[in-house]
């Protein structure tokens, strides 16, 4: 990878001797270290952070063309913007907390500890450049699929906040299902009384603003390019248009649950057993009749949790059934004063203000409710009877009624998507086969073809893999991401984000889920959740714009670089890409999408040529920070162990640990990477060939409940470090010399005891046979 | 440095009151569109409530991991500036142009000078109740909020501190960093629009006179709960009986604490039900053998979190009972309580002795207490602002209204967008 014109580095180190690292530690020596081993000049200050230290350093850098800074002293997550030059390489070396706040103050192996902190620091500053942001010219709009409530809020939204809105609707007119609703449930206080729903209102905003471009009866046949640069194919009504997109905002919905799946309710079998869904729909043309008989209705049965809450039917609760149901009540009762209402309960689900509307039904005697289980529905001359056992009153009831309204749950238009997915995974499987013997036999004769042709082509294979898995189901991206075309779904088919403190994140960047797409929810919330989505969109559209990336490395300029003259086509980097960052070409050579990047280093840890670099992280910065540590001789009994620290959660532990001043063994070296995922294996084979003992992988947790921020990078780790572990037992060496760990950042108190647990665990295992070689 | 105090007058285009979740949440999002935000937080730490928790439902994972990567975004950040220790006191002007007279109480450390060494706390002879941990234990007069405190810098509590007559804080610290004789400070921010994200405290248990809290040592509240499960609580994160530290062989958990009851808090704090659950997965992990009963009128676990309620309810040594807890009453030998409800499907009056009560008890805004002088603020009856039609003034969080740490999230990134919107008019 050649720089255009590389700068020339001068380095300074600056040692703080304040916080007790001056009284730990002999200083001298480890300035010896940086001059004699590094050429690298030193300067200490006993209060580095203070603005004398500051200037001091200023003075360097205004003066003295000093560029590389390089600080040793506290956590880099301390003094943040202390030690902020700008346009200068800043270097933090962590000598207080991972040496002196955790280690035995004037001991020979802390020494030799802070020693290897100095010379990794030097070489990690050596390897360092500063990023140059890919930045390309991008559009920044929005896209929103669906425009129910969800969708058009979405847009109002993005307008008001000044940008272009493209608004896609596969039906004819907007509104989705809002519009069919009577009423709504109180959203402001006191909670008591019914609402309008606004949807009318909303349309008339999208159509009337001169942002928002609207295309009804329309569906997007597919989506190709990166975040800012999206290249979009809208089709309406046959005809199609080629749109170009920053970010996306899926609003596309959900449908009612199959009620014909509940025979034992009654329903399809008695047509006076209806959905709530009809019930609205009934509502707002304006009766609530007994659809066989045409009379008014007088007696109404809500049957909550009907195929919700249930092992056999949708296991998860659609949370707003409780209060729909309870708000048809009241039309019930207010069109009818004669009328009855029984509610049939498992939990009434009314949480925070809702409780209010809750008391407001409960205040009318005419509604009764009973918990209960409900066993069946049947009809007699006389109408409908409901049998409910386990109540409150302790025995099994039988309740006629002459209309039985199920409340049943929501499912995400995704899941149509997801049930496909499900039943091609074996087709597929044996498709590929076949697929990728032809490609082989096509690739021979392309290798004199133009780059276009090569594109031309390859969009038509994606083209013809999209029309093959997706029949009937239109799809709703249908992105040509080697990754597969809709956002991936996270339980039950809802895309959602698997972080409770980032709900919005989904893993592809710039592509965001609203209502009840991505979980159950009212038609408040939705217009709540669309404003949220909405910010995420046009905030990607800020950062995207100047090649920055987003969540979570919110501002990072840098992104992998690709040296792809010695890909050797694995595509282990494009399988691996937790955010189908990396397209590939037929030849299985990746194509990046920096926009679409997150940068976590996942690809540059998978690749087994190491061709991927960031700016300012690569496999030869931290091959080289290995190979720096000053390894014994075997007969000094001083192991040394490699702790590669993910930054996220496992670094921020490591320094609470050290707050608390717990100690850990001063053998083990901690090296922070972006996270386990971009560890490439190479570093173990660095480590062992020096002679290193062993090394440790500690990051974020894996599995269903993942806690990794790069969605699978520990697991990634994890599944290599299995394959290092044969490959070590191939060289004679043992695999208990590796070991995956996960910490919560809340475990900080674990530390000390799963260092010391693997220094003793090397130390059985022996000395690394390699040592002095 | 972006934590100090600033000497004069400064602008942004939003003002967060509030530096909990909700408030960091909304500052970060408008902040990383482009827009130059204030966040402020009347605790000498940001984080708010949830740092005071020790997992979120339904992961089971810890708050101190989202807040790590808030913080993280906030040091990579110049558009976004925070101030601890602050509270508004005054607010002239109009959307678009509000003049916020903002209050900056003396920590009596000096936040550029301050490194956290902690030597001034190892010679403090003055103590306090820490109320990290909700006074179950003490810490120094000068002292580290909790772990994870951001900005990491010290504060000292002058309703404790001994000051000039003592000293010996300001004669041991190497780095001159604390001035006992810090005075307050009031500083003018002018915003176009206002994010309202102050949160919540937990309801007085104390009122609730049926129940047992403050009268009997080993009935505590939900919150107190996460702090003797966390390390960083004043058991290191081991669950132990209050009156003589032994691990219960049973707790219960009292649902709807002062909640949905006319005499307290009428509405239901939306999240009771879920944490309760996650709170009897702490004690079912710590204590294998453990009996759990959890008293409940109806159980809220509304959308995926109903898979968390049926984890829970898989567990055979989790018994959840319907009906209100009528009264607790205490058996003087041993210091174990009676709990005294009606099992609503069986009819029966239950009494069931347990070794430990939890009161689920609800959240209660802090503005039904203290008043923010924003004079277009609505309230409604419980104090939350939950009127959302306000131009340029948007509420985000438990102040809005209350639910789970993911609603609060999503809100307040909408309020994010409000907040932006109004800047750009």
């Amino acid at each position: 990878m050649e720089n255009a014109e590389k700068v020339e580095k001068k380095y300074t180190l600056y040692i703080c001797t304040g916080c007790d690292i001056g009284e730990s530690l002999d200083i001298e020596k480890l300035k010896e270290i940086a001059d004699d081993e590094f050429k690298v000049p030193t300067k200490t200050h006993e209060f580095l952070c203070n603005s004398e230290g500051v200037e001091m350093i200023k003075n360097d850098i205004a003066n003295d063309g000093v560029n590389t800074v390089i600080i040793a002293a506290c956590s880099p997550r301390v003094n943040y913007d202390t030690f902020n030059f700008p346009d200068v390489i800043v270097e933090r070396i962590n000598l207080r907390e991972h040496v002196v706040w955790s280690h035995k103050p004037n001991d020979e192996d802390t020494q030799m500890l802070a020693e290897d902190y100095i010379r990794m620091g030097i070489v990690k500053a050596q390897k360092t450049e500063l990023p140059e942001p890919y930045k390309e010219e991008i559009v920044k709009n929005v896209l929103v699929i669906g425009g129910g409530i969800t969708g058009l809020t979405a847009a109002i939204e993005a307008a008001n906040a000044g940008y272009e809105v493209v608004l896609v609707e596969k039906e004819a007119e907007l509104g989705g299902w809002a519009r069919k609703f009577a009423k709504l449930t109180p959203k402001t206080p006191p909670f008591r009384d019914l609402t309008k729903p606004d949807v009318d209102e909303k349309i008339k905003q999208v159509m009337e603003n001169d942002k928002i471009k609207v295309y009804t009866s329309a569906h997007v046949e597919k989506i190709s390019g990166q975040p800012g640069l999206f290249d979009v194919t809208v089709n309406q009504n046959g005809n199609t248009e080629e749109i170009r997109i920053g970010s996306i905002v899926v609003a596309a919905g959900w449908e009612p649950y199959d009620a014909t799946k509940l025979e034992h309710l009654g329903f399809g079998k008695y047509p006076d057993v209806i959905t709530n869904v009809m019930m609205e729909e009934m509502t707002a043309e304006g009766k609530i009749v007994v659809p066989s008989t045409g009379k008014v209705a007088k007696r109404v049965a809500f049957i909550q949790c009907a195929g919700s809450r249930d092992e056999n039917h949708l296991p998860y609760c659609s949370s707003v059934c409780c209060r729909v149901s309870l708000k048809q009540a009241l039309y019930v009762r207010e069109t009818n004063p004669d009328s009855q209402v029984y509610i049939f309960y498992k939990d009434i689900r009314t949480p925070g203000h809702y409780e209010d509307f809750y008391k407001r039904v409960q205040e009318d005697p005419a509604v009764f409710f009973t918990k209960g289980e409900v066993k069946g529905v049947s009809q007699t001359d006389g109408g409908l009877v409901v049998e409910v056992e386990d109540t409150l009153l302790g025995e099994k009831i039988e309740v006629e009624t002459d209309l039985v309204v199920l409340a049943t749950g929501m499912v995400p238009r995704l899941m149509e998507y997801v049930k496909k997915l499900e039943k091609e995974a074996e087709e597929q499987a044996e498709q590929t086969e076949q697929t990728e013997q032809t490609e082989q036999t096509e690739q021979t004769e392309q290798t004199e073809q133009t780059e276009q042709t090569e594109q031309t082509e390859q969009t038509e294979q994606a083209d013809e893999k999209l029309a093959e898995a997706l029949e009937d189901f239109k799809g709703i991206l249908n992105l040509t991401y080697r990754q597969g075309p809709e956002l991936p779904a996270l339980k039950y088919g809802f895309p959602d984000s698997n972080f409770i403190c980032f709900p919005y994140e989904t893993t592809r960047t710039a592509i965001y889920a609203a209502g009840c797409i991505r979980h159950p929810m009212g038609v408040a919330e939705s217009e709540e959740d669309a404003t949220g989505a909405a910010l995420k969109a046009v905030q990607a559209l800020e950062l995207i714009g100047r090649g920055a990336a987003t969540f979570p490395r919110v501002g990072d300029l840098t992104y992998p670089e690709f040296f792809l003259q010695r890909c050797t086509q694995c595509k282990r980097c494009t399988e691996e890409c937790p955010f189908g960052a990396l397209d590939e070409d037929e030849k299985g050579t990746p194509k990046p999408n920096p926009n679409r990047c997150r940068r976590c280093g996942v690809c540059m840890g998978a690749c087994p040529e190491r061709i991927v670099s960031f700016k300012n992280y690569n496999v030869d910065m931290i091959g080289s920070m290995v190979k720096t540590i000053f390894v014994p001789e075997e007969d000094e009994e001083k192991p040394r162990i490699i702790a590669f620290v993910c930054e996220n959660d496992a670094y921020p532990a490591f320094d609470m640990a050290a707050l608390n001043r717990m100690e850990w063994d001063p053998n083990v070296r901690i090296i922070p990477v972006r996270c386990l995922g971009s560890f490439n294996v190479v570093w173990v084979a660095d480590a062992l060939s020096r002679g290193i003992d062993g090394a440790i992988l500690i990051g974020c947790k894996y599995g269903d409940d993942y806690q990794c921020h790069f969605i699978k990078g520990s697991e990634l780790a994890n599944r290599r470090m299995e394959n290092v572990k044969e490959t070590l037992q191939r060289l004679v060496l043992e695999a208990e010399r590796v070991k995956v760990v996960q910490l919560p950042i809340s475990d900080y108190d674990k530390i000390p005891e799963i260092i010391n647990e693997f220094v003793e665990e090397i130390k059985e295992v022996g000395p690394n046979p390699y040592k002095g070689f | 440095m972006r934590e100090s105090i600033p000497s004069g007058p400064v602008s942004g285009n939003i003002l967060v009151i509030g530096g909990g979740i909700a408030g960091l949440s909304a500052a970060l999002e408008a902040s990383e569109a482009g827009y130059d935000v204030f966040v402020i937080d009347r605790n000498p730490y940001l984080g708010g409530r949830v740092a005071q928790f020790y997992k979120y439902f339904p992961k089971l994972c810890p708050p101190y991991c989202g807040l790590e990567i808030l913080f993280r975004r906030i040091r990579s950040n110049p558009k976004i500036r925070f101030l601890t220790m602050a509270e508004v006191v005054d607010v002239n002007g109009e959307p678009g142009a509000f003049d916020v007279d903002v209050k900056i109480n003396p920590r009596y450390v000096d936040l550029e000078k301050c490194t956290a060494c902690g030597e001034c706390a190892k010679v403090c002879p003055a103590e306090r109740p820490n109320d990290f941990n909700y006074g179950m234990d003490t810490t120094k007069a000068v002292y580290l909020p909790h772990d994870l405190a951001f900005p990491m810098k010290y504060v000292i509590d002058d309703k404790v501190c001994l000051k000039q007559e003592c000293s010996k804080c300001v004669e041991v610290c190497k780095y001159d960093a604390i001035d006992l004789n810090m005075e307050s400070k009031t500083i003018r921010i002018k915003a176009d629009s206002i994010i309202v994200a102050t949160g919540w405290k937990p309801y007085d248990a104390t009122k609730l006179t049926n129940l047992g809290f403050g009268d009997f040592p080993n009935v505590i509240t939900n919150v107190m709960m996460e702090r003797l499960a966390a390390f960083n609580g004043p058991t290191k994160g081991k669950i132990l009986r209050p009156s003589d530290g032994k691990e219960p062989k049973s707790v219960a958990f009292v649902q709807c604490a002062g909640s949905r009851d006319e005499n307290h808090l009428p509405y239901c704090s939306a999240i009771c039900c879920l944490a309760s659950m996650k709170q009897a997965t702490y004690i079912r992990e710590q204590y294998p053998d453990t009996k759990v009963y959890i008293f409940y009128i109806d159980i809220r676990a509304n959308g995926r979190y109903e898979d968390f309620y049926t984890m829970v309810q898989a567990d055979e040594n989790v018994e959840f009972i319907k009906g209100k807890v009528a009264k607790i009453e205490e058996n003087p030998e041993n210091q174990n309580l009676v709990v005294i409800a009606e099992n609503t499907l069986t009819g029966e009056k239950t009494k069931t002795e347990v070794e430990m009560v939890v009161l689920a008890t609800g959240m209660q805004p802090e503005l039904s207490e203290v008043k923010i002088p924003l004079k277009d603020l609505k309230l409604d009856n419980y104090g939350f602002a939950s009127f959302l039609d306000i131009p340029g003034i948007y509420a985000a969080g438990v102040a809005k209204g209350p639910s789970e740490v993911a609603s609060v999230v999503e809100e307040a990134t909408a309020a994010a967008l409000k907040g932006i919107q109004a800047a750009k008019r």
